[in-house]
């Protein structure tokens, strides 16, 4: 008998926790949308900061965002896309080659996003970058040897390669082998039976991988804190040797370092709630994406 | 299937052969990029052990600084403006980075990293303490006790969290969570290492929820029917039989979340006060290794000892993460393996 009801307590007491944790979540959003609720509206989102930053919208901030994840994508996604591939379909699980890779993706998936923002410093901008100034600029001028667009996204580029390599392979993972048998059997070769039929059919993966990159890439501010982003700009980034702005590293400014931090209160929230709404939708589609692979593999 | 396709490969298919060499080639980046991530984190951090020169102009240090110099004059910049950045002299020995005081910025500067540490550990343990019971008792109840409907609610609630970024949580702790706790308790200083914290425990709640949720999930269906059959109820199924089964997988969670919230940097770099003090007390501000980073990079001079120094905690950072990853990987894949497939 006792032994029921201390079940039923335990019981009771993890149900309270997961109730507990909800709540925050809960209590997050409702204090973050209230408290933008003035604030956040349509010409928010499509004008510049105004008046020393306490009026005016945060478009430079979306627009530099939105740069940052397109590039990122574009180098990383890619980069994952055919590790996965390796992974999935070349792999041999007991070469030494693939347990290097292994443990390397792992490895990269764990490293703290501040380390991450000390390679690009250290390695893009002081070593490749500062080298090319050398080569091409005689060292007259500093053009890639500092902190810009091109050095931040590749920065965030390999931070979120692990998240595509896990959505890739998964969706690698659940192409039914009859289909590469089939066109085997038809005397198609490897290379092109993963190209023709093996990647359409996971393309749905590649998909949810590029958006769970974006999502964390648009979120991510350590990395970028002194590879790229700028605080204020009065223009647009132009090209890829130009600072940009960013909705997280504008919300960590605005909140830390400037004076008037009771004054632009509103404006604080309003990027929060955007930046928020923007990095959990598209976890939101990701995940739902991930859920109908799982299913289609389950079938 | 890897030997069917082996049988049909031709020798003289160039378009397999070098698309395979490519392949490989592309895969071995991530493996590239951790071994120049250790080379150029540690190549950077060998300034704080390089004697400095004195002839740098101020004109050349202006452009060498990291990060962005506000441009907007109507706005204070009085947190860069106040910095000097001229070069200081000497490098740092074994005696000043282990030192009780962190002050780079100062006529006999100090790199004492032991109050660095200590902030690190101070918030992460408090995190932790915090964090893991909440999300493993979360993952108890939706593994074990929910039924199917309240389970497909609550994990993906929980696993919304993992989608914040930091840098909101860090907002939230800062602008609201600050403020609540300070009125609760009445301590002294708002920003502490306990709402650090409490703010970090969640960004670490998901992750070991998760963790822990595979974990509970992957033992296998017939110990539990096996446990049933021999008489025992719910309870006694789930405290004797499946959370024994995975605790391997549960200690890898906490292992996994103490790495992540030891080198989370926008949640204490808002939510700690940042001042570097040698305490045990969890109400005073604390200053972190990975918030010193992220605070002070962009204030340094390429090749100074500063910055070599922030280069030199990256490096234990990086090392200290990469080492508990190892061991939770380890962990997993020897222990929590082995178990299932019956050779315990």
């Amino acid at each position: 008998m006792r032994n029921k009801y201390l079940g039923k307590a335990f019981e009771i007491l993890t149900l309270f926790s997961a109730i507990a944790i909800i709540s925050v979540i809960l209590f997050m959003l409702f204090e973050i949308l209230y408290n933008s609720w003035g604030t956040l509206n349509w010409n928010f989102l499509i004008s510049p900061p105004d008046q020393g930053m306490t009026a005016g919208g945060i478009f430079p901030a979306i627009v530099g965002t939105t740069y940052l994840v397109l590039l990122m994508s574009l180098i990383g996604v890619p980069i994952g896309t055919i590790t996965a591939i390796y992974l999935v379909e070349y792999a041999n699980s007991k070469s030494i080659f693939t347990k290097i890779i292994r443990f390397a993706v792992n490895t990269l998936a764990g490293v703290p996003s501040i380390v991450f923002g000390l390679f690009g410093l250290g390695f893009f901008i002081q070593f490749i970058g500062g080298g090319l100034d050398k080569v091409l600029y005689d060292n007259k001028e500093l053009v890639w040897g500092q902190p810009n667009l091109l050095w931040a996204s590749f920065t965030m580029a390999f931070l979120t390669v692990p998240v595509v390599i896990v959505s890739v392979e998964e969706a690698l993972r659940s192409v039914p082998d009859d289909l590469r048998a089939a066109s085997l059997a038809l005397g198609v070769s490897k290379l092109r039976t993963i190209i023709k039929i093996v990647i359409p059919n996971a393309m749905s993966g590649i998909i949810t991988g590029t958006i769970l990159a974006i999502s964390r890439g648009a979120g991510e501010v350590a990395p970028i804190l002194f590879t790229g982003a700028a605080y204020f700009l009065p223009k647009l980034p132009s090209s890829l040797s130009d600072q940009f702005m960013n909705l997280g590293y504008h919300i960590y400014i605005m909140s830390t370092q400037s004076t008037n931090v009771d004054e632009t209160a509103g404006i604080q929230f309003a990027t929060v709630a955007v930046l928020l709404l923007l990095t959990s939708s598209l976890t939101g589609i990701g995940v739902y994406f991930r859920y109908k692979i799982r299913k289609r593999k389950l079938n | 299937m890897k030997k069917e396709y082996n049988l049909i490969k031709k020798n003289n298919d160039y378009f397999e052969i070098f698309g395979e060499i490519f392949i490989k080639l592309i895969s071995l980046i991530s493996f590239i990029v951790i071994i120049l991530i250790f080379v150029f984190v540690f190549r950077e951090a060998q300034y704080t052990f390089i004697e400095q020169r004195h002839e740098t102009s101020q004109e050349e240090q202006i452009q060498e600084t990291y990060g962005d110099i506000p441009e907007d004059n109507n706005v204070s910049t009085s947190g860069y403006a106040s910095m000097e950045t001229s070069g200081h002299a000497g490098k740092a020995d074994w005696n000043n980075l282990t030192s009780k005081n962190w002050q780079p910025v100062s006529s006999e500067p100090k790199y004492g990293l032991i109050p660095l540490a200590i902030g690190s550990f101070k918030v992460t343990v408090v995190a932790v303490l915090f964090g893991a019971p909440i999300a493993i008792l979360a993952a108890i109840y939706t593994a074990l006790f929910a039924n199917k409907k309240l389970k497909e609610i609550i994990k993906p609630s929980i696993e919304v969290l993992a989608s914040f970024p930091s840098v909101v949580i860090g907002f939230f702790a800062l602008v609201i969570l600050a403020t609540l706790l300070q009125n609760i308790f009445g301590y002294q200083y708002r920003l502490n290492a306990f709402v650090g914290g409490l703010a970090l425990s969640l960004a670490i709640i998901p992750i070991i929820y998760t963790i822990t949720e595979d974990a509970l999930s992957t033992v296998p269906k017939y110990w539990v029917e096996a446990s049933l059959a021999l008489g025992a109820n719910k309870w006694q199924t789930a405290f004797f039989v499946i959370l024994p089964a995975a605790i391997p997988g549960i200690f890898a969670a906490l292992i996994l979340g103490f790495g992540r919230a030891f080198g989370e940097t926008m949640i204490v770099l808002m939510a700690t006060g940042n001042a570097a003090l040698v305490s045990t007390n969890i109400f005073e501000p604390v200053r972190t290794m990975s918030a010193t980073i992220g605070a002070e990079m962009a204030e340094v001079v390429f090749g100074e000892v500063h910055y070599g120094v922030l280069f030199l905690i990256g490096s234990i950072l990086f090392i200290f993460t990469f080492i508990l990853n190892a061991i939770a990987e380890f962990y997993i894949r020897g222990k929590l393996l082995k178990r299932f497939r019956g050779d315990v």
